[in-house]
């Protein structure tokens, strides 16, 4: 069937008959569905598509593994999703300087793999399997081991990007120290599509470190966990030294627990000593490398499944007892079931909250209405489109929405970018 | 408004002893750290208070005159070099700090603050703020901002745009925005901040910024190691690094920097080709096991000898000679050419062969003093004024040093900006395309280009609409809104 007035011919022959398909249900972004999906194969091709795009003023979805089309509010409109599926060459990989330059539909579990061969590996580690370099870019994805780290915006040293009127465009390098010209590959970062479509990044790496213990301590009181974490944080234990420091609380029950990666006998000092400040509040277990990596691997999940609501809260690190405090009085007064996990070290706080509509939509009203007051932000990550369609993802956006919406207005006049499932409505 | 006018309106808002009109006295402010480019502004103000701040920006903006913000004004790049007809703001009365909040590891500043003196406010509790840049004794966290300041230990710690974690920005236009999260992590919306960052005070000034601080670490070991040239001393470089060690810094000079910083101020470096100083810090049994391998690496690339400082005193010395390197070129040569080119660390021999090759072309010595561990070269190229046409030479000179660093997958500028000084060769790193979409991000800051006008792009960008469809916004078509 001919779409109507989505031009099929022309984007076949930009990128070949066999990339472009008719759009299923399975390819809608919160209910919105596009047209078309077309895959490029080179950044050439993703620019005469956004040439065309632009002309035709079609609205434009990039979508990489897709594991993030639900992040936002619901796009005012899509007809076609850009995949960067077919754009997954890794470029160059130089383990002398510690760089690799990847494209947009590079995954990540692809790319750490073909790290590993030299001992290396980029320090971001989101939870979700399946995610793309361009998707963790767009969406500023991040894990436990930010803590040492820092998040994609520390570790991308150089970005092309297409616009929306085709025009393509680098900025930054391959070398990791560099401040010639605007830092465009952070201002992409975490812009959800709405700007361009990234179709290359560059990284800085790390060495893979020799071996890692964990040190866990399980707590019953939710309000331990702050305590907890602000004495790890200040004692020896900090940036730089310490690989994450995670919290989980569900069903009355909570774990704290800190990674230390790095070579064997700093690894072993670090963690007894760990155990001592853990000491003093319950007891504490200590996992080696292998056991570790399967207790991390579910430990950093988020703690939410499709239906329930998802909130990731931003917080200053020391207000996390407030943080917890909002939540599950929240929850208890809507009567909802809530499961929390979070980075204890940095303020970011993940809450799955399951129960009736209402509740929830009141959940997520009274947690931001404490926040605005305290500082920091509450995003919903995660929401039934029913609740997505009483809320706006975002939140509140302070002093810069104005500068946030001249900067799209620059970078898409037309408004052809993901429309609507930015900040503000961008 | 007339001259006389815009004087007595700077004055209504700062007092008369915040306004500088004489001409005697304006040209203390004609250029900053890089003397060759000299412009005496219209007039310097000097606000001691954000609010201040936005009065002098809005009076700026309605009257359609350019202004340039100011720090310590030891850029080298010619980032704060005024504007002729224009007003240059000095932060240097705003130099508050204004909150330590040590449990969630932030230090709230004025932007005239000395980098140094956050360091020394939170020592007592065991924290310092990691960019330490080599004017850091003198250079305020505003320009360090507005840089993106390195430093001998951004290898491993990153540079000041790490560690700059939110700002209050008084725009072109007088408003005032909070960019980034402060003491939040991932504010919401575009990473603001982080293009803010390294912006070289054209996009705005920030007047309260929030930076994080570290714990300190537990264990520094520092030595010294001398090698027969700069080769055998790469070699050593690529051995740790490729070893899995992120070492704080390592640093490499060689033998007409040592035989300058010598008679300089006397650090006792042993005679030798090139030496490096490697520092590592962190946990007490990490920098142990790992020290010893640095020496080990050293050794295998023959090493004439190690020095391992045994306490802060020798450590001290040590950076004593490192850091005294620019200043000591003065005692071999009349003048010189800081020049700052960044190559990929696997390049950084060819990048020095061919640096030497220029060096006998041109006839003009140059020395080589750098941050090793992440590529980024410091050659000093030393001439003599007063030999007709030296200067210049030295210039070309310098200026094929930086082609050199891109021919080899580098950057124009590893710290020091582009700023003035550079913009001429941007073209050779950036296509027009790729400093027109850059120039998108000056259009939605400051549409008029009256904020540091003239500096990073060789040739600025109308801020027009572009051409294409035009879409009304959903905001417009349901009439909540006329334009944006």
């Amino acid at each position: 069937m001919q779409t109507q007035n989505v031009p099929t011919e022309e984007l076949q022959g930009i990128v070949g008959e066999g990339h472009v398909r008719e759009a299923t249900a399975e390819d809608a972004v919160d209910g919105v569905g596009p047209s078309l999906v077309v895959e490029p194969a080179t950044i050439e091709e993703t620019s005469e598509v956004m040439k065309l795009a632009s002309r035709e003023g079609l609205a434009v979805s990039p979508c990489g593994g897709g594991t993030k089309m639900g992040l936002g509010n619901p796009p005012r409109e899509v007809d076609l999703i850009l995949s960067t599926a077919r754009m997954d060459q890794i470029i160059e990989h130089v383990p002398g300087d510690q760089i690799v330059r990847a494209q947009a539909g590079v995954r990540l579990e692809d790319l750490q793999e073909k790290l590993a061969e030299a001992d290396q590996m980029l320090g971001v580690d989101p939870p979700e399997e399946g995610a793309t370099i361009g998707g963790i870019v767009a969406a500023n994805s991040s894990g436990p081991r930010r803590l040492r780290y820092g998040t994609v915006r520390d570790l991308i040293i150089g970005i092309k990007v297409v616009l929306a009127d085709g025009t393509v465009a680098k900025a930054g390098g391959k070398v990791v120290k560099n401040v010639a010209g605007y830092d465009l590959s952070k201002l992409f970062t975490g812009s959800l599509g709405t700007l361009g479509v990234i179709a290359e990044a560059n990284f800085r790496l790390h060495p893979i470190r020799e071996t890692a213990r964990t040190v866990f301590l399980e707590v019953d009181d939710h309000n331990k966990i702050p305590d907890v974490a602000q004495e790890l944080t200040h004692s020896s234990f900090s940036q730089f030294v310490l690989d994450a420091l995670e919290m989980r609380w569900e069903r009355d029950r909570g774990v704290i627990a800190a990674l230390f990666e790095g070579i064997e006998p700093a690894v072993v000092a670090q963690s007894s000593r760990a155990v001592e400040v853990l000491g003093s509040h319950g007891e504490t277990r200590v996992l080696g490398e292998d056991d570790g990596e399967a207790f991390w691997e579910h430990f950093a999940r988020r703690p939410w499944a499709a239906g329930d609501v998802g909130l990731k809260i931003g917080a200053p690190p020391a207000d996390l007892a407030a943080v917890l405090d909002s939540i599950v009085g929240a929850a208890e007064r809507a009567d909802a079931e809530i499961r929390l996990s979070g980075h204890a070290g940095t303020g970011v706080t993940f809450a799955g909250f399951s129960g009736d509509e209402d509740g929830l939509v009141e959940i997520v009203e009274e947690v931001r209405e404490i926040r605005v007051r305290r500082g920091g932000s509450v995003v919903v990550q995660e929401a039934p489109l029913a609740v997505k369609e009483r809320l706006d993802a975002w939140g509140s956006s302070g002093d810069y929405l104005g500068l946030t919406r001249r900067v799209k207005e620059k970078f898409d006049p037309g408004y052809i970018m993901n429309p609507g499932r930015f900040l503000g409505g961008i | 408004m007339d001259r006389g006018q815009l004087i007595e309106t700077m004055q209504e808002i700062l007092g008369p002893e915040g306004v500088i009109h004489e001409r005697e006295q304006l040209r203390t402010y004609e250029c900053d750290g890089l003397m060759n480019y000299r412009v005496i502004p219209d007039l310097v103000v000097l606000p001691e208070s954000a609010e201040q701040v936005q009065q002098i920006v809005q009076t700026c903006y309605d009257e359609g005159i350019p202004f340039v913000a100011r720090g310590s004004g030891t850029g080298l790049s010619g980032g704060a070099l005024p504007v002729e007809s224009g007003v240059l703001i000095v932060l240097t009365r705003m130099r508050r700090i204004l909150e330590v909040d040590i449990p969630n590891g932030r230090v709230v500043v004025e932007p005239g603050v000395i980098n140094i003196w956050v360091s020394q406010e939170v020592a007592d509790e065991g924290y310092y703020y990691a960019p330490d840049p080599a004017s850091q004794i003198v250079s305020s966290i505003g320009g360090n901002l507005a840089e993106n300041s390195g430093g001998v230990h951004c290898l491993k710690y990153g540079f000041t745009t790490n560690h700059v974690m939110g700002a209050e920005v008084v725009l072109a236009d007088g408003s005032v925005v909070h960019i980034g999260g402060g003491k939040a992590p991932d504010a919401p919306g575009y990473e603001l901040l982080g293009a803010f960052v390294g912006s070289e005070g054209t996009l705005g000034i920030a007047t309260k910024i929030t930076l994080r601080i570290l714990r300190k670490p537990e264990a520094v070991r520092t030595l010294l190691a001398a090698f027969k040239d700069t080769e055998e001393a790469g070699g050593a470089v690529s051995g740790i690094i490729g070893g899995g060690i992120v070492p704080a810094a390592i640093e490499m000079m060689d033998a007409l920097t040592i035989e300058a910083v010598e008679k300089q101020v006397s650090p006792g470096f042993p005679e030798a080709g090139a030496i490096l100083i490697v520092e590592l810090d962190g946990p007490e049994a990490e920098v142990a096991n790992q020290f010893d391998q640095v020496i080990k690496v050293c050794e295998e690339n023959d090493a004439s000898e190690i020095r391992i400082a045994e306490d802060d005193e020798e450590r001290a010395l040590f950076w004593k000679g490192r850091k005294a390197a620019f200043g000591a070129m003065g005692s071999i040569s009349n003048d010189y050419y800081v020049q700052d080119g960044v190559v990929p660390r696997t390049e950084l021999g060819a990048v020095l062969k061919k640096i030497a090759d220029l060096s006998e072309e041109y006839d003009l010595r140059v020395a080589n003093v750098f941050h090793a561990g992440d590529g980024n070269l410091h050659p000093l190229v030393l001439y003599d004024n007063d030999t007709p046409g030296e200067a210049d030479k030295a210039e070309e000179l310098a200026g094929e040093i930086v082609f050199a660093c891109l021919e080899h997958g580098g950057s124009l500028t590893g710290e020091h900006g582009i700023g003035r000084d550079k913009m001429k060769y941007m073209p050779q790193m950036f296509t027009a395309d790729d400093m027109d979409v850059m120039q998108l991000l000056r259009c939605a800051f400051d549409p008029h280009r009256i904020c540091n006008p003239g500096k990073i792009f060789p040739t600025p960008r109308l801020c027009g609409e572009r051409p294409g469809p035009f879409h009304m916004h959903p905001v417009q078509k349901a009439g909540l809104a006329e334009n944006f």
